[in-house]
């Protein structure tokens, strides 16, 4: 867990990266708030918020006294909801850090060409 | 939060004093059933006081006090539902840990012997050797038993790990976790070891000098500061009105620790100004905002 920043939120994208990665199929089940809790050794409520904020956005539902399962279209709006992002947390900061080296916009569109192509 | 449910504890203006030193100083606090809350602070802050107070071991000098609806102190009913942990248990000389483990049921009408017999087997507590002659560890082991055994409404661990190997610690905090899930109640844990347990907590009251410095739920306290790095101008020209909590500096570098946090435009901001953005620990705000670095600076300043 990172310090820095609220456990609910990181347990919510970690479910979001399994549903992005595949780990978490569509319309398969997730692990309890307990589960989660135990797993991570958190404050079960905290987990529980990490899971409510997933059923807010729509990303899992509930089924009554069955458990929580994946909604089917999440993972496609979670990858289009993190592409808008992808500028502004990774982009840009690139842009940033070339610019301090002195990397012109040239040789850094060479390096991710070259970078993309190698295994 | 809009609970309208009764809070466990309720404490307004609460005092104590000893002689001329006032140990608890008018404090305002308030537990809510079945959540875990962190009691933190450095030593002699006044966190065992107060533990003493919430379960009518000693008395307050001023101020109100309920515990489930009433004064803790010489209430059977009240105190039947509070399980305090200290940090170094006195029991009888003669007594070994067996003896300890038949007597706490008749104190804690929720006693779970089963749990009890399973957390003797996994802290591996000699039952029949006698109390003084165990290790701090051990010693630990035991108050940790009773604490989760007990099932108590309101259980208070003061320092409960003192002694007790990782491994060990690491049994009680899942232990506490999943019976915590399956039979829910209030639980008080006071430590000055921040890092470890500051996963576990909900809620986090943070005491010093007798007085509540923070009354928070844990999500909202942590990444509530930020800590920025850079050269000194830079650094200084960022926090400017800030409330700064902290500060370091070597050379023309600055480091400075302050409440609240960014959003993605100051980050960008502070990108652009070739500033570091850090986070900021549980653990380190709180040796922030207890710590003796900003009053020195403050002495200097003045």
């Amino acid at each position: 867990m990172d310090e820095s920043r609220p456990i609910f939120i990181q347990i919510a994208e970690q479910v979001e990266n399994d549903i992005i990665e595949g780990r978490l199929p569509e319309e398969s089940q997730i692990p309890s708030t307990n589960e989660f809790a135990a797993f991570h050794r958190i404050n079960p409520a905290t987990a529980g918020k990490g899971v409510n904020r997933l059923v807010e956005d729509g990303v899992i539902y509930k089924k009554r006294g069955i458990g929580m399962f994946v909604t089917t279209g999440a993972r496609d709006m979670l990858v289009e909801r993190r592409r808008t992002r992808f500028a502004d947390e990774f982009v840009r900061p690139l842009l940033t850090e070339a610019a301090k080296l002195g990397i012109s916009a040239t040789q850094l569109s060479d390096m991710i060409r070259t970078e993309g192509t190698s295994p | 939060m809009t609970d309208t449910a009764t809070p466990v504890v309720r404490a307004s203006g609460l005092t104590k004093t000893y002689g001329s030193f006032t140990a608890i100083d008018g404090i305002d606090l308030s537990f809510e059933e079945n959540r875990i809350y962190g009691l933190l602070g450095r030593n002699g802050a006044g966190k065992t006081t107060i533990m003493q107070l919430l379960t009518g071991q000693i008395f307050p000098d001023g101020g109100r006090l309920e515990v489930f609806g009433r004064e803790p102190a010489e209430h059977v009913d009240v105190l039947s539902r509070i399980c305090f942990i200290a940090e170094s248990q006195k029991y009888p000389d003669s007594f070994k840990p067996k003896h300890v483990l038949e007597s706490a049921p008749l104190f804690f009408p929720h006693w779970s012997q089963g749990l009890a017999d399973e957390l003797i087997d996994e802290f591996r507590l000699p039952l029949n050797r006698p109390i003084k002659k165990l290790s701090r560890g051990q010693l630990s082991a035991v108050g940790v038993i009773v604490g989760l055994a007990s099932r108590a409404p309101l259980t208070f661990f003061d320092e409960p790990y003192l002694g007790l190997d990782a491994v060990a610690r690491t049994t009680f905090y899942d232990r506490l976790l999943t019976d915590y899930a399956e039979h829910p109640r209030t639980i008080v844990l006071s430590t000055h070891l921040i890092d470890e347990v500051s996963n576990l907590l909900e809620h986090i009251v943070l005491v010093d000098q007798g007085r509540i410095l923070i009354d928070r739920d844990a999500d909202e306290v942590r990444g509530s500061a930020t800590t920025v790095a850079g050269t000194r101008d830079a650094v200084e020209s960022f926090v400017a009105g800030r409330e700064v909590i902290g500060r370091d500096g070597i050379g023309g570098l600055a480091s400075v620790t302050f409440m609240g946090a960014l959003d993605a435009l100051q980050r960008r901001e502070a990108h652009e100004l070739g500033l570091e953005l850090a986070p900021v620990s549980l653990q380190q705000l709180i040796v922030h905002l207890t710590g003796a670095d900003l009053s020195a600076e403050k002495e200097v300043v003045s």
